[in-house]
């Protein structure tokens, strides 16, 4: 393998990635992180949330400022769209973790990345959330990424990536795998 | 038979050496023990070969040809070298191995613990204790079958089994059968119990694609010459992970039977993803199956690669290259089963299996209850592991990787025996 000796560059620092998991190896209680969310209601279907604060590496950390989104409902449904709606943002989450993993294996993987792009499909039959059909579920009937990948390497190897990632993603997980969630009211 | 030649191993005592359990391993560690004139006694807590006689199913043949059964001084003397053993021709060459190499096995006695003491250990036993400089833990690595934690949730009017407990599909209730797991142990009981009439669905996470003969030969052929199963533990990427892998997917068989998703795919059974959980009596699927078998796929397709290519490097007159179909899966797997349903009647976790080790009172276990060792050297002075896979090479877990191990290990474990003496002296 030519591996070690090629130069490779996705803006990726790996040898930090595998010194983090080198050291939580070794102190598991570090790994334990607290991802957060807030949201606030404005009107009819639309809803600001936002993101700043989370645990990790044992005490309280912040990203570099506060983000702030958007949820709505599109016109067609009567809102006034000013937001994607809630289920484009699972969708922008897969994207989002899916290629971030793509680029850190690559890495990992000596692979240069030229460009990575995607586009999902996620079909949903409405009837199900309309309380149409209570045969039909609420949330997609699946979900198809398709990735469009330019990269030095061979087709085999660029799946193997692709592979991996969607190993190692956490929404990936989330999507494929039942989570128990727990929702209170003024406690 | 009785053999009386056990008779005569003390009972209790002190030696220099306490080998505990008398399989494939302990029996060799034995022999080469022997080879070094280090006193020792072989404890086993039932018959020689004990968890071949009682916690294997009975259709079970071994997945390695009888070329591979070899033992330190020891190999398959019969007249089919691509065969595959049988569970009683294995308990047979495994007796036969304890009677040639005199091994002072001291059966029906189970360790019930093992505790430092002076310099060295004590083992007690329900027949009495042991003292020993050196201890070499030769108990297996299929001691307990792994249960997903989804087990506990499961409607008591589904009857569950492990492999243990699984001796052939006679003993099932009529009715449909959830297989957990795709490795060897999955695959083959999935294949044995859809062919015995029920409809099976096999729960699939990640697992290892392998076929049972490539380019004219058997894959254990390739996998030797090439020197994949001598790769050693400290010169592989990630020992924790190569430690954990899955066994193969192949079955040992007359006929030399391919055996993977797609052929159980033909023969009727379902496929669905892994079992994540079970919730208010519905079994939940992991919506990941299409990624498992992509890249139990690609990885096969590597490894098949480094076979073409080492065939090409040392041109080896043979059959040519060849790819064998991607695992073929529905468009949408299923997702859940409604265990109450009445369409699942057995469960069977083919989800892995661990060494017990409940009774080692030494502190040498990891936070995940395994054993904390460098390539069988036990993290405690003079204890010794021999028979984990990818103990100190891929092949440590199969009968004929054995050998080098217990050498390497019998040498370490002669060295430490001389430096005690040295330093009492």
């Amino acid at each position: 393998m030519s591996a070690v000796l090629k130069e490779v560059d996705n803006g990726v620092n790996v040898e930090a990635l595998l010194g983090a998991r080198e050291a939580l190896t070794e102190a598991p209680e570090a790994a334990q992180f607290v991802w957060r969310a807030t949201s606030e209601w404005k009107n009819g279907t639309h809803t600001q949330s936002s993101v700043n604060r989370f645990f990790g590496l044992g005490e309280e950390q912040s990203h570099v400022r506060e983000y702030s989104y958007d949820t709505d409902h599109p016109e067609i449904f009567a809102s006034e769209d000013k937001g994607s709606t809630p289920v484009e943002f699972v969708l922008v989450g897969l994207a989002g973790c899916l290629t971030a993993g793509i680029a850190a294996v690559a890495t990992h993987r000596a692979i240069q990345l030229n460009s990575v792009k995607a586009t999902i499909d996620a079909p949903m039959d409405i009837q199900g959330i309309l309380g149409i059909d209570s045969d039909v579920r609420n949330g997609f009937d699946g979900i198809t990424v398709k990735y469009q990948i330019d990269a030095d390497a061979s087709e085999d190897d660029i799946a193997a990536i692709v592979a991996q990632s969607q190993k190692r993603s956490a929404v990936f997980d989330i999507i494929t795998n039942p989570t128990n969630v727990t929702v209170e009211v003024n406690k | 038979m009785i053999d009386f030649r056990h008779n005569n191993v003390r009972s209790a005592g002190t030696t220099d050496t306490v080998v505990i359990g008398a399989g494939h391993a302990g029996l060799a560690t034995s022999f080469c023990l022997n080879e070094r004139s280090v006193d020792h006694v072989v404890l086993e807590r039932g018959e020689v070969a004990n968890s071949w006689r009682k916690e294997r199913w009975d259709s079970l043949k071994l997945l390695t040809p009888n070329w591979q059964s070899r033992l330190p001084g020891f190999s398959y003397a019969g007249d089919d070298p691509g065969g595959f053993m049988s569970m009683p021709e294995v308990i047979d060459f495994i007796q036969d191995y304890a009677d040639f190499s005199e091994a002072p096995v001291k059966t029906n006695t189970t360790v019930t613990s093992v505790s430092k003491h002076s310099d060295g250990y004590r083992v007690m036993t329900n027949n009495g204790e042991w003292q020993a400089d050196s201890v070499v833990i030769a108990s297996g690595a299929c001691n307990v079958a792994v249960r997903p934690k989804a087990a506990e949730s499961i409607p008591k009017d589904v009857k569950t089994l492990t492999p243990h407990q699984y001796r052939g599909p006679d003993q099932l209730e009529p009715g449909g059968v959830l297989v957990v797991g795709a490795s060897a142990t999955g695959l083959q009981l999935a294949d044995e119990i859809q062919r015995a009439g029920h409809e099976v669905t096999i729960a699939v996470g990640e697992h290892v694609r392998m076929p049972r003969r490539y380019r004219g030969q058997d894959i254990q052929v390739w996998l030797d010459r090439t020197g994949i199963l001598n790769e050693c533990y400290d010169e592989v990427d990630d020992v924790v992970r190569a430690r954990g892998l899955p066994s193969p997917q192949l079955i040992g068989s007359s006929e030399r039977k391919l055996l993977d998703l797609n052929s159980l795919t033909d023969s009727g059974v379902r496929l669905a993803g892994r079992l994540m959980g079970v919730n208010n009596g519905v079994a939940q699927f992991s919506g990941s199956l299409g990624n498992v078998c992509a890249l139990a796929d690609l990885k096969m397709n590597r490894l098949l690669d480094s076979i073409d290519d080492w065939i090409m490097t040392h041109s080896v007159l043979c059959d040519g290259a060849e790819r064998f179909a991607s695992t073929r899966i529905d468009e949408s797997p299923t997702l859940s089963v409604d265990l109450s349903d009445g369409s699942i009647r057995t469960i069977i976790w083919a989800t892995g299996f661990r060494p017990d080790y409940s009774w080692l009172d030494v502190p040498v276990l990891d936070r995940k209850g395994r054993i904390r060792h460098e390539g069988g050297v036990v993290d405690a002075p003079g204890m010794y592991v021999v028979g984990l896979p990818m103990l100190r090479r891929r092949k440590s877990s199969f009968i004929h990787g054995v050998e080098d191990d217990v050498r390497d290990l019998t040498a370490h474990l002669h060295d430490f025996l001389g430096t005690e003496l040295r330093l009492a002296g």
